[in-house]
């Protein structure tokens, strides 16, 4: 009975011939779709070589001096080797967060004002400054605040916060112009609109029948904003902030040219640091040697990964945003 | 619970406070527009745009050769980025909606986060280190890397945007897939695709920092791929940091003329929408 059902399965073979045949007329679409395909694998690819070579270059110079030394170390001694990325740490941190501070409220109360308040002639006018400033390329930031900004801190803005507020460290100190307020500031001009134009993406999927329920019910029009608007859009917003942190961690020529270029941890705002882009910026096509090569790409490789990891997050919180905030709780 | 006259006070004042925030976002960009136009505008003149920069002390001078320098690069750029960003847009389109389709749109929205710098060190590594020297190739593939996933995710979008009806209509005829992609979707998606790879290279124009260690920079003519090239970003870069007066000088005007030239790249793409829409 096998060999006989065996034969049966031969002899039905070339019966199922013409059935594949038709697919020989698909070659050009077969082609077609691998052909897209690896072009789509592209961007994976790419992906890989950006961690690839930053491991290369990076990687020996972070296991000489050892992963929790390279990050906690605060000396940068390039002539005795000695490389400790604190200080540009410190000060990433400290201009990313003056910028968050300044930039946040401003860019949130634009994005409101543009979708719940203003007539839409106004939002189409606006709409076409606020993509001006994400187009200007950031050495012209960095050109205005190194001869507009910092002047203008240096007198009368420095003396005056010290003045009202030196009484809190971060106001302290001889008003030098050029500093972690200078970087913050500029950082904060430059990631607003990054901030304002998500979340006005974020806020444009708000129901209008929530909006409508609170004001239905007699709230004013902020009221229905802060009721019914905010906390649906809040991770959505939030995902915005840390989108626009994540430019500022990574912005390089405009804090380059205000931040001081000091490898020092200071407390005051007022005074002159050094921020992880700034540092690879300056020292890196004049680097000595394989080992400060391999620490500041070592730099890098840390930058990336911290951008990488906040715009995963990022990206998740504007999704699960546009689908709703039940989708969030969940 | 409050007086409805204090609860509309709180409504007014809100809403001042957010109409004052599109004065606060304003102020910084008048400012600077101002300044680079009154400042930049004396030193623009014919020479400028033509001569090789002038040393220390010299008068004259200009930036001729980082004007065509950043073409240059820029050029190299988008050889090896449009192919692949707007090929990888036409896949995610396309045959996108897989579990790999989603991996790989999800990839190329997080690598439009990564800093440019970070980029600059990558194309250092894998161009400037082989071949032992600063190169115009090196820039090239440096602003190539950041314009792939940006490309890819606005060439997406503008694919996607072409009704449905046009490719069933073009399938129902018996037209081939890969015609119905190629000669009906992206032929109506064209004018968007343009529009895309205009403003990525209006963005790719305005980098600095993935150049510093990758073009470097050149004070004289170069039309060698394998040479440093000089780029108006560097250059704004290095006359802007240094000591000199008429330097500072030449930065604004040299702003003023990178300023242009993104601007026109961006105004272009935005015509070219504009077109497509009508």
């Amino acid at each position: 009975m096998q060999t006989a059902s065996e034969i049966v399965t031969a002899a039905r073979e070339p019966e199922r011939a013409p059935e594949s045949a038709p697919a020989r007329v698909n070659v050009p679409d077969r082609v077609w779709s691998g052909g897209l395909l690896l072009l789509g694998l592209a961007v994976l690819v790419v992906a890989a070589i950006i961690v690839a070579e930053l491991v290369h270059i990076g990687g020996p110079a972070i296991l000489h001096t050892g992963v929790v030394a390279f990050v906690r170390n605060s000396v940068w001694d390039v002539t005795r080797d000695v490389f400790g990325a604190l200080p540009f740490i410190y000060g990433t941190l400290v201009t990313s967060a003056v910028a968050l501070v300044l930039a946040l409220p401003v860019s949130v109360g634009l994005a409101l004002f543009l979708t719940e308040m203003a007539p839409p002639s106004v939002r189409s006018i606006v709409s076409f400054p606020i993509s001006l400033l994400a187009g200007i390329p950031s050495v012209v930031y960095g050109l205005w605040g190194l001869f507009v900004l910092v002047p203008l801190l240096r007198r009368p803005v420095e003396p005056l916060l010290a003045k009202t507020l030196g009484f809190l460290p971060l106001f302290q100190g001889p008003p030098i112009g050029l500093g972690y307020l200078a970087a913050g500031i500029v950082l904060a001009i430059m990631i607003l609109p990054t901030i304002t134009s998500i979340a006005i993406e974020v806020l444009q999927t708000v129901p209008g029948t929530l909006r409508e329920g609170a004001l239905a019910l007699g709230a004013t029009r902020w009221e229905a904003i802060r009721v019914s608007v905010l906390p649906y859009a809040r991770a959505g917003i939030v995902g915005a902030t840390m989108l626009g942190l994540g430019r500022a961690l990574g912005e390089t020529m405009a804090v380059t040219m205000v931040i001081g270029n000091s490898p020092t941890i200071r407390a005051s705002l007022f005074s002159p640091g050094y921020s992880l882009p700034a540092v690879i910026a300056n020292e890196f096509a004049e680097a000595s040697g394989d080992l400060h090569t391999g620490a500041l790409a070592a730099l890098a490789l840390l930058l990336f990964a911290v951008t990488v990891v906040l715009n995963i997050a990022a990206r998740l919180l504007v999704r699960m945003s546009r689908r709703g905030p039940t989708r969030v709780a969940a | 619970m409050n007086s409805l006259a204090a609860r509309r006070a709180v409504n007014w004042i809100m809403t001042g406070l957010c109409a004052l925030a599109l004065a606060v976002a304003l102020v910084p960009l008048v400012s600077l527009l101002w300044l680079v136009i009154s400042r930049g505008f004396a030193g623009l003149s014919w020479s400028f745009f033509t001569a090789i920069p002038a040393p220390v002390g010299e008068t004259g001078g200009g930036v001729g050769n980082a004007i065509a320098g950043t073409l240059y690069i820029v050029g190299i750029a988008c050889a090896i980025g449009v192919p692949l960003g707007v090929g990888a847009g036409v896949y995610l389109a396309e045959r996108g909606d897989t579990r790999l389709g989603d991996a790989i749109r999800f990839i190329a929205e997080v690598l439009s986060g990564v800093p440019s710098i970070v980029v600059g060190i990558v194309a250092y590594g894998l161009v400037v280190i082989p071949m032992r020297r600063f190169s115009a190739l090196a820039g090239g593939v440096a602003l190539a890397v950041l314009m792939v996933p940006t490309l890819a995710r606005s060439t997406e979008e503008l694919v996607r945007l072409v009704p449905h009806a046009l490719r069933e209509a073009s399938l129902a005829l018996g037209v081939p897939q890969w015609r119905t992609s190629l000669r009906v979707v992206l032929r109506t998606a064209l004018g968007g695709i343009m529009t895309a790879i205009l403003l990525s290279v209006a963005r790719a124009s305005g980098e600095t920092a993935p150049l510093l260690f990758t073009s470097l920079n050149n004070q004289y003519w170069n039309w060698r791929a394998d040479q440093p090239t000089a780029s108006l970003t560097v250059q704004i870069f290095n006359y802007a940091v240094s000591p000199y007066n008429e330097w500072h000088d030449k930065a604004w005007t040299s702003a003023l003329i990178l300023l242009l030239l993104v601007g026109s790249l961006a105004l272009a793409g935005r015509l070219v929408a504009r077109r497509r829409v009508r």
